[in-house]
């Protein structure tokens, strides 16, 4: 199998903290990858830049084939490549679920206004809402917006899809449902990379486990790890986040 | 005290006041359009353009908010025809009041455009949206909703703010209602005819706003809340 994501020796720094410290690892076509750490180990850093949000300071990072050190990349093409979705949702609080939707496939693919709301349906049924179309953001619980937000990033049918903590805002009824379609997702053998502190989630559904521990990497596997883990502060870290 | 109220003699003269009227809508309604235009950009180019042309669009605005209407009016009006360039008075007034109302229109936009929050930004730019696009689509619009009470509120200012550019000659309600005066020496009946006639041009800018309101943002029309 071909790696999808590759990060080598990956540095950032914001001024003169540094985040990433040298972040090494690959996540393969149709894997799942959890990464999980404290806060302030740099996780949401290294997913972040994986979408240039931030640009690195050193070492490479290739997402599916764009090479993310480079100053002349092709950010549009990346971008249609890869999908992320927020902690915070970030819908457009002035378009419907639907508008939220057809959005991106009409202005940067230049699909037309019909054969984008059938795309619309069909990743908004996805997920769920299909009841839900022309609602508004604000008229929507905070798992059902969440829900929207995935299936903005599926209109674009992405080939990795990042997901940021999304239901770290949400609470343990909501985060229900947002995993649960997050996991349908899995299953249809989307490529995964999330940052999340719901553990079970990752044994549940992670091929890959990444622990960041600051700002590098400092265990990784498969689910297991997280059963066995062969750090004693990836043990420190799971039986703390038992606790809550 | 006998003073007899005489309206009839000033509403002889309704021809003057219905000119009047008129002129003053015609110069509210254009400098609406363009001063919504002008500020739009403005506030784009002051939060999203390049230093050099945010400082010009910061002096820009400074320095039409800190000098006074009548005497923008005068220099644009008869300072520049003393060079030479002759403009109808209407043209010259409406320029005027343009150039106004767009400093005080970008620094209502700018502040809307900056309520957007930064994740607005960033998921459209993770969409793939280039910059135009996120800008046209995912801020001005919930940026000019947000602010849409403030700028309906200077847009009625503005219309009664017009009143001043009868002083340069332009012959639009308040001028009228001058040249009334001059005939009749009927001053009390004149102005409170005037004051009658503002408050009804007020209540039909405000509701022209309504309207519009109504037909730009399909969320709050629907909703009823503010964004």
């Amino acid at each position: 199998m071909s790696p999808i994501v590759e990060l080598k020796d990956v540095r950032k720094s914001f001024g003169a903290l540094e985040i990433l410290k040298g972040v090494t690892f690959g996540v393969n076509k149709g894997e799942v990858a959890a990464i999980i750490g404290q806060s302030g180990s740099g996780k949401s850093t290294a997913l972040r830049c994986m979408d240039r949000l931030e640009t690195i300071q050193g070492g490479s990072m290739v997402i599916c084939g764009h090479r993310l050190q480079d100053s002349n990349i092709d950010l549009k093409a990346l971008r249609r490549d890869v999908g992320i979705v927020f902690q915070s949702y970030n819908l457009f609080p002035h378009l419907t679920v639907a508008e939220n939707v057809m959005l991106a496939p009409r202005l940067v693919k230049g699909i037309a206004r019909a054969e984008a709301r059938t795309i619309a349906e069909a990743v908004i049924a996805k997920v769920g809402l299909r009841e839900k179309m022309d609602f508004y953001p604000e008229q929507l619980s905070g798992g059902q917006q969440q829900r929207v937000a995935i299936a903005r990033s599926l209109a674009m049918e992405p080939k990795l899809m990042l997901f940021d903590e999304v239901t770290s805002a949400l609470d343990p009824q909501l985060t229900g449902e947002v995993l649960r379609v997050m996991e349908q997702l899995a299953a249809d053998g989307m490529t995964m990379i999330l940052v999340t502190h719901e553990m079970g989630f990752a044994r549940k559904v992670a091929d890959k486990v990444i622990y960041m521990k600051d700002g590098k990497v400092h265990e990784m596997g498969s689910s297991d790890i997280l059963r066995s883990p062969s750090t004693p502060e990836l043990a420190d870290f799971i039986s703390e986040a038992a606790e809550h | 005290m006998t003073y007899e109220f005489d309206f009839a003699a000033v509403l002889e003269y309704w021809p003057l006041l219905v000119q009047g009227t008129w002129t003053t809508l015609r110069l509210t309604f254009f400098c609406t359009i363009f001063g919504i235009l002008i500020g739009a950009f403005c506030a784009v180019v002051r939060t999203g353009g390049p230093g050099w042309a945010r400082h010009l669009v910061g002096l820009y605005v400074e320095f039409i908010r800190n000098t006074p209407l009548l005497i923008q009016s005068y220099f644009l009006i008869f300072g520049i025809a003393s060079m030479g360039v002759r403009l109808p008075i209407l043209v010259g007034a409406t320029i005027a009041l343009t150039i106004n109302i767009g400093a005080y229109t970008t620094e209502i936009v700018r502040a809307g455009i900056e309520s957007i929050h930064r994740g607005q930004l960033e998921a459209a730019e993770c969409l793939g949206l280039s910059r135009v696009q996120t800008y046209l689509h995912v801020v001005i619009r919930p940026a000019l909703e947000r602010v849409y009470p403030a700028l309906a509120s200077q847009y009625v200012l503005l219309m009664l703010a017009s009143s001043i550019l009868s002083s340069v000659g332009v012959e639009e309600l308040f001028g009228m209602a001058n040249r009334i005066q001059s005939d009749t020496f009927r001053n009390f009946e004149v102005f409170v005819v005037l004051g009658v006639l503002y408050l009804i041009l007020a209540v039909i800018v405000r509701a022209g706003f309504a309207l519009l309101g109504l037909a730009l943002f399909p969320r709050r029309r629907k909703l009823g809340t503010p964004l």
